[in-house]
């Protein structure tokens, strides 16, 4: 059957991995490419780049580092960040991306995710969502602009519209727990999960394995995202999938 | 020589990386008459059944493909690749394929579960090869190894002897079929790491 899938995600910046809490704070971690190639090694399922420069020349700089990247590890590459046309699109798809994850340009023009997915497929078609919760309620609202801006639209609703677009998978991040280690927001994770019918990645919170033990069973994600976990070397990759292994969740080991 | 056929979907780099990682020369040519000087020559595919088909007649390639499969060249077809050798497809309608293997490419169905979860479509991870044949292209390969797969839908042969595996996603689908010189994976080999590498090693040096 289907195993769950455990993806690090390098946050880019300036050409460097960088790991930000709750947005802010970064802390230098490491060279992409290098990066890559140990979670390759340490069998990752997948790699997910988050480019969170988004300047035009950053543009570059991402291409040239997916390129480097696909061209010594053969494994599934998303790549998000400050991706607005079909023409970022088909750039990164040619350097040697899989998947590209569209997030504020999805809110300011939903049409481009339809657009995305009719020319390249569905199923390089990620839209990633940052999700803060309502104070009190069991509802949540989408922001963009790395988290900054508000748009008032609900979450679940959002997901669900943007899979009738043609979106083949959302990556879902929680803005409240995204940097604490406290783990998955899971009540998000599940309301999205139950709502659509394409897989959901869970993001934002992972401090323990325990917590992707929570994201694939309690909250029923198809992948789990972590970062600072993994780049301080505080597991390995085998590590969390033999955890998870002992604990009956179908993993690739 | 590999020829890898560019219509214009998707990311070919991939393909042709894998290729060069274990030291065999791939080109990727837009030129249909390439084809007919290949030893060997891959069939990717990425995006809709219904566009890389037409793609595919747009850029000259069914006649020469017709050729070389019929003239007994390995010929490696890859998910949208693999489909495209069938009779037909329901994606976005029904769609006219090669019709080189006789069968359909089907969606899979919504609403399946397994131990109460969703089954999501599209299936997108790793998942695991059962053999019913051992073609040459899979030595090496072990039975309930990993590859890694994205799409929502699956080929039916018409006739079952063609299946070289099935990968279980609610129910056992067919993953690759293997005739004569035609090999075709709904897996992506050049993404399923090290044993993707040795299927692609494999291909090349099949005779």
């Amino acid at each position: 059957m289907l195993t769950k899938r455990i993806i690090p995600c390098l946050d880019v910046k300036g050409g460097r991995v960088v790991k930000g809490v709750q947005f802010i704070g970064l802390r230098d971690a490491g060279d992409p490419v290098e990066i890559a190639e140990m979670y390759d090694q340490q069998g990752a399922d997948e790699l997910t780049f988050l480019d969170i420069t988004a300047s035009s020349d950053a543009r570059d700089i991402i291409i040239d580092i997916v390129q480097r990247t696909a061209d010594r590890v053969f494994m599934p590459l998303t790549v998000g960040g400050g991706i607005r046309s079909v023409e970022d699109v088909r750039r990164l798809l040619n350097a040697g991306a899989d998947k590209i994850s569209i997030n504020t340009a999805a809110v300011d023009r939903p049409d481009f995710v339809r657009e995305a997915a009719e020319r390249f497929g569905s199923q390089c078609t990620v839209v990633a969502i940052d999700a803060r919760r309502i104070p009190g309620e069991k509802r949540w609202e989408v922001f963009t602009h790395g988290g900054r801006k508000p748009t008032g639209l609900d979450v679940v609703e959002w997901a669900m519209l943007m899979e009738s677009y043609g979106s083949g998978e959302i990556l879902l991040t929680s803005m409240d727990c995204d940097g604490t280690k406290d783990g998955y927001d899971i009540e998000l994770t599940r309301a999205v999960v139950d709502a659509v019918s394409i897989p959901v990645i869970a993001s934002g919170g992972v401090g323990n394995l325990e917590h992707l033990y929570d994201g694939f069973t309690a909250a029923g994600a198809s992948a789990c995202l972590a970062a600072s976990i993994f780049h301080y070397r505080e597991y390995t990759i085998g590590q969390a999938k033999e955890y998870l292994r002992d604990k009956g969740v179908e993993v690739r080991l | 020589m590999i020829a890898i056929i560019d219509y214009g979907m998707g990311n070919l780099r991939s393909v042709q990386k894998g290729f060069e990682k274990i030291g065999c020369d791939a080109i990727i040519t837009a030129d249909p008459h390439v084809l007919l000087t290949a030893e060997r020559i891959v069939l990717p595919g990425v995006g809709a059944f219904r566009d890389c088909m037409k793609n595919l007649e747009q850029g000259g390639f069914v006649e020469p493909i017709l050729k070389v499969i019929s003239e007994g060249r390995p010929f490696l077809g890859i998910c949208v690749g693999m489909q495209m050798l069938f009779s037909d497809s329901v994606e976005f309608g029904l769609h006219s394929g090669l019709n080189v293997i006789p069968g359909h490419v089907l969606r899979f169905p919504d609403q399946m579960t397994v131990a109460g979860e969703k089954l999501k479509v599209p299936q997108m991870g790793w998942n695991q090869l059962s053999f019913k044949r051992r073609p040459p292209v899979f030595d090496g390969v072990n039975d309930g190894s990993n590859v890694y797969f994205v799409h929502s839908y699956y080929v039916k042969p018409t006739d079952s002897s063609v299946i070289a595996t099935t990968t279980d996603y609610g129910f056992e689908f067919c993953s690759s079929v293997w005739r004569d010189n035609i090999i075709a994976t709904q897996f992506h080999p050049e993404k399923s790491q090290a044993i993707g590498l040795r299927i692609l090693k494999n291909f090349a040096e099949l005779t």
